[in-house]
C-alpha cells in the first residue's frame, strides 16, 4: 500500500528558499503570491493492506527520521 | 587522555581533528561509524563534513548510525562528546542538545574566520581560559541556530548558550551574525554542559604560520580540564 508523507515547514520558521522562489517566480510575472513555503514529499510503499495500519507505519517513520519536529509539521495521505 | 573521533561517511574534518589532538597530547582513536562500541575515551568528537551527503537534512541519517547510540549513552552517563560544525548538525539530530540548524539566511556557503564570544565558563570546555573572545573558522552551509520560544527560554534559564557570533571586541550585534542564528548563537550545550556543538572549527587554528593560535588555546585548555 502506498502512503504518501508531506513534510512542512512550521509556520514560524524562516524560509529563505522559498523567499528566493517567490522572488523568482515574481519576476517571472506570477504577479499574485501570497508567500511561497518550500516542503518535502515521500511516497512509501509500504508492505501493509490495513490503510489504518500503513498510516501508522509512516506516521512512526515521520516522527523517527523523516520530519524534525522542532522546525516542521508532517501529513500522511494513502495513495492506493 | 583518550579521546575518539568518529568518522561517518562524508566527514572531512576528521583528520584534522586527529591531528588537533594529538598535537595537545591526546592519544585520539579514529571510529568508524558502524562500529558498535567506544573505546574507553575521555572525550568523543563529532567531526564536520557532510555526513551521508547532508540527505534528508544535515546530520540526520548520522544520528541514526550504529555508533550513535554508544555515544548517546556515553553522553547520558556524563561522558564528554565535541561536535563541530555538521557534529554539531547531528548532536541537534541526536536530541542531546536542543534546537535544529537551518539552511543559512542568505543562502550562501559561509567559508571565513569570524569572532565568538563565550558566555559560560563553568564547565569543561572553557574553564580555565582567561579570553572570552576567540578567532575561530567556519564553513557551513546549514549553520542557523534555531528553536522554539520556550526551548529558548529553558536554554537561557539554563546558561546553556556556549558561544555567540560577535566582533574582535566581543560585541555580540546582529551585523557580526553570519547566517542568521538567533541571538548570533554559535554555540549550546545541553543541560549537563558536557555535550556542547558548534559551528566554528577551532582545529583550524592550532598552527601559527597557517591560520592562528586560538584553537591552540582551546584544545591545550580542554585536556588539562579532563586531566
Amino acid at each position: 500500500m502506498k502512503i504518501s508523507a508531506i513534510i512542512t515547514l512550521k509556520k514560524d520558521v524562516l524560509d529563505p528558499q522559498g523567499k528566493v522562489i517567490q522572488q523568482t517566480l515574481e519576476d517571472m510575472s506570477f504577479k499574485n503570491i501570497n508567500e511561497v513555503r518550500q516542503g518535502k514529499y515521500f511516497e512509501i510503499d509500504v508492505n501493509e493492506t490495513d490503510p489504518k495500519k500503513a498510516k501508522e507505519v509512516v506516521e512512526d517513520m515521520c516522527k523517527k527520521l523523516l520530519a524534525n519536529l522542532v522546525i516542521e509539521n508532517y501529513k500522511i495521505i494513502e495513495i492506493q | 587522555m583518550n579521546s575518539s573521533v568518529i568518522t561517518f561517511p562524508g566527514s572531512n574534518c576528521d583528520r584534522d581533528m586527529d591531528v588537533a589532538l594529538k598535537k595537545f597530547g591526546f592519544k585520539n582513536k579514529m571510529v568508524w561509524h558502524d562500529d558498535k562500541e567506544l573505546p574507553k575515551s575521555d572525550l568523543v568528537v563529532l567531526p564536520g563534513g557532510f555526513s551521508y551527503g547532508d540527505y534528508l537534512r544535515c546530520g540526520s541519517m548520522a544520528s541514526k548510525s550504529q555508533i550513535m547510540q554508544s555515544v548517546i549513552n556515553f553522553a547520558k552517563s556524563g561522558g564528554l562528546v565535541l561536535g563541530i560544525c555538521n557534529g554539531f548538525q547531528i548532536l541537534v539530530e541526536t536530541g542531546l542538545v536542543p534546537g535544529v540548524l537551518l539552511r543559512n539566511k542568505y543562502l550562501e556557503f559561509i567559508c571565513k574566520n569570524v569572532y565568538v564570544k563565550l558566555d559560560n565558563k563553568k564547565n569543561p570546555y572553557f574553564k580555565n581560559l582567561d579570553k572570552d573572545v576567540f578567532e575561530f573558522h567556519i564553513a557551513h552551509n546549514e549553520g542557523n541556530y534555531f528553536c522554539t520560544k520556550d526551548q529558548l527560554k529553558e536554554i537561557e534559564d539554563n546558561n546553556q548558550i556556549a558561544i555567540y557570533y560577535c566582533n574582535n571586541e566581543g560585541k555580540i550585534e546582529e551585523e557580526f551574525n553570519p547566517n542568521g542564528s538567533i541571538k548570533n548563537i554559535a554555540g549550546i550545550f545541553n543541560k549537563e554542559k558536557n555535550v556542547l556543538g558548534m559551528m566554528p572549527h577551532p582545529e583550524r587554528m592550532i598552527d601559527s604560520s597557517l591560520s592562528g593560535e586560538d584553537g591552540s588555546l582551546f584544545f591545550k585548555n580542554l585536556i588539562n580540564n579532563i586531566k
